[in-house]
């Protein structure tokens, strides 16, 4: 059974469409992740789906209710914020309890609930203090906690880890995938960061501008992205793209350093009706140093030659900026096998990971 | 060694220097505290000739150093000097001016804040547009409203009545209260309004137990204002009561207006003074609070 529904979602402010016709589903214990550049709606979705922001036109289901026109407070939800909203008045306890105090729930029940929260995210500690008095990752928690002791149909998180540093961004990104896995409640999460919708969903939703690129499990949406702006959008550092040419039905050829065409095989045939003129995708990491035993492994890939422009090492892997005709493509490699700055190296390009675009409608092909 | 000598050196530029500081700084203060003496003087010429003998201030002119030193003016101009006949000083219209300033300052206070909190968190469609309306309120000086307001206390049957004060200056005062509470709420994070929605609170939940525990800083502003703005009003106090029903600025005109004997500027004196302690008071003890208020935003 889907937690959440949505079919058909417009929304717009005047004549300026924000959202243009959405459909997305999660299904009961799912983590979804809205992930887009800033601007594309995703956010907007969200408080569509809380009900802080109202329907133009579409359906919006949680569980088997359309709760278009339901107000949030009964739509059986719990939100954290990008800014925790915390209320700044009010005790760590009084924060978790605002919303049981408002449903009338019973004292006792209401400190039952606290107590199991508080221990399920390790803030016992900072119950009787004030948000004011808390770090930025404790806040965090309490933000969480404050949602969890609902135990809602479903949980909406907006970008809730952008206001923390990046050691602790990981770290509550761990927590977060930990709470998930132990409450199992179905998720909708709001982020701008790919990586955050990469590591935690079990589905993702790329959008942009208004409509949803691409709705499936992040291991598809990496491997075979729709259209160039996903592609682009997920993974880093970027996908290359390089203009190709059509040369026959297996292979294309694509513009070398020198100026010269270099032919790659593909690794498998182009469908009818393919352009004559195509994008060719890699993955910076699906770029090797060519040799034999390579080849030998992995037959599809490709030879050609390439001027090192620059090197980056990072420490875990090394970058290399690398030249292709006008362009410039990354490559990902080990920081032991790693080209040298000013050398020209071979490069193996994994045909069977690459992905080829039609330039006109960007789709994939 | 050679830094320890050359920092001993007598360095004329520095020297220069240090006397043109000093120079600009005694300037600066005589020209303030000439400014200080200038605005605290009357303040001083009253108080002395409150505590002066009237024969003294008949003596030597009003503007003098005392040379006597008693409190039965303040004693007359509180409980038994007469005004147009009746001999009850200024208590009555003290206290006249305390119930209304009152009610109307916790009134309009409460009204403002309401209104500043639907005009920032609760928009709808025009309410731009009517917290413009309001703002037009703060610029219209308090005559041009002068005959309707005659023609609504008369159909209220509240002329010259306290009651009808504390309405006027209500009214009066929402533009104020309202610019200054929006204004505050405004710096309020909308997500709060939001998180609390989720939660479960109601509009009036939400300002009850969210709003309002983070407005402090704000209605002490609003309460100095109009505490201070309502006492010291005067047109709507004279033109609207008359002999008992008057505050205390409308009363101390009659006070100065009605001698027919020699002017007891000793009793005028301490009259005018029990006049002005309240915002005084007010000013001396919330000032502070007022600055703070003003500068600071609603959320550290």
């Amino acid at each position: 059974m889907s937690a959440l529904m949505i079919r058909d979602l417009h929304k717009s402010y005047g004549g300026l469409e924000i959202l243009a016709g959405i459909n997305l589903e999660a299904r009961t214990g799912e983590f979804v992740a809205l992930v887009g550049p800033s601007g594309c709606g995703k956010s907007t979705l969200l408080a569509m789906i809380a009900g802080l922001e109202t329907v133009t036109s579409g359906e919006i289901w949680i569980g088997d209710r359309l709760v278009n026109s339901v107000q949030p407070k009964d739509r059986d939800i719990a939100m954290v914020f990008q800014s925790y909203a915390l209320y700044p008045t009010m005790t760590v306890r009084q924060n978790i309890t605002f919303g049981m105090e408002s449903r009338g729930v019973p004292k006792a029940e209401q400190a039952e609930a606290v107590k199991r929260v508080a221990a399920l995210l390790q803030i016992e500690q900072l119950l009787n203090r004030k948000p004011g008095q808390l770090s930025g990752g404790q806040r965090q928690r309490v933000a969480m906690g404050r949602a969890l002791v609902r135990d809602p149909k479903l949980f909406l998180f907006d970008e809730p880890l952008s206001n923390l540093d990046a050691k602790l961004r990981v770290d509550m990104r761990t927590e977060i995938k930990k709470l998930h896995h132990r409450v199992g409640k179905t998720t909708v999460y709001v982020t701008h960061d790919q990586v955050e919708a990469m590591t935690l969903a079990s589905r993702i939703a790329v959008m942009n501008q208004g409509s949803v690129q691409q709705f499936d499990t992040p291991k598809r949406i990496y491997d075979r992205p729709t259209n160039m702006f996903v592609a682009g959008f997920m993974g880093s550092p970027a996908m290359n793209f390089i203009p190709a040419r059509l040369t026959g039905s297996t292979s294309i050829a694509v513009r070398a350093a020198d100026g010269s065409d270099a032919t790659l095989a593909l690794a498998a045939p182009l469908p009818a009706g393919a352009p004559k003129d195509v994008v060719l995708g890699v993955r910076p990491e699906h770029i090797y140093r060519f040799t034999t035993d390579l080849k030998s492994r992995k037959p599809a890939v490709e030879p050609i030659q390439a001027p090192v422009e620059l090197v980056e090492p990072t420490g875990a892997e090394t970058l290399a900026v690398l030249r292709l005709g006008d362009l410039e493509i990354t490559g990902r490699f080990e920081p032991d096998d790693a080209p040298i700055m000013g050398e020209t190296i071979t490069l193996g390009i994994d045909m069977s990971r690459a992905c080829l675009f039609d330039p006109a409608t960007k789709a994939l092909l | 060694m050679a830094e320890i000598a050359l920092s001993a050196r007598h360095d004329p530029e520095a020297a220069a220097a240090t006397r043109r500081y000093f120079w600009a700084r005694f300037l600066v203060y005589a020209v303030l505290t000439l400014f200080a003496v200038i605005y605290l003087a009357p303040l001083l010429v009253v108080v002395f000739n409150s505590l002066r003998e009237q024969s003294d201030i008949a003596r030597n002119g009003l503007i003098s150093l005392p040379r006597s030193f008693r409190l039965d003016a303040w004693a007359q101009a509180w409980g038994t000097y007469c005004v147009s006949g009746t001999c009850e000083g200024m208590k009555r219209n003290f206290f006249n001016s305390l119930w209304m300033t009152i009610p109307a300052t916790l009134i309009s206070t409460l009204l403002g804040a309401m209104n500043g909190y639907v005009l920032s968190k609760w928009r709808f469609k025009g309410s731009e547009i009517l917290f413009n309306l309001m703002l037009l309120g703060v610029f219209m000086p308090g005559q041009i409203s002068l005959m309707p307001w005659a023609f609504l206390l008369g159909k209220l049957g509240l002329t010259n009545s306290t009651y009808g004060l504390v309405l006027i200056h209500v009214v009066q005062g929402i533009s104020f209260t309202t610019l200054f509470c929006r204004n505050f709420y405004v710096s309020i994070p909308d997500d709060l309004i939001k998180a609390a929605r989720i939660d479960g609170a109601g509009f009036w939940r939400i300002f009850r137990k969210i709003i309002l525990p983070l407005s402090p800083p704000i209605l002490i502003v609003t309460v100095i204002w109009q505490f201070t703005g309502i006492w010291n009003e005067y047109l709507f106090g004279v033109v609207f009561t008359s002999g008992q029903q008057q505050p205390i600025t409308a009363a101390l005109v009659a006070l100065t207006a009605g001698g027919t004997t020699a002017r007891a500027y000793d009793v005028m004196s301490a009259a005018v003074l029990i006049g002005a302690l309240p915002p005084l008071m007010i000013y001396l003890f919330g000032g502070k609070y007022f600055v703070r208020g003003l500068t600071q935003g609603a959320i550290k």
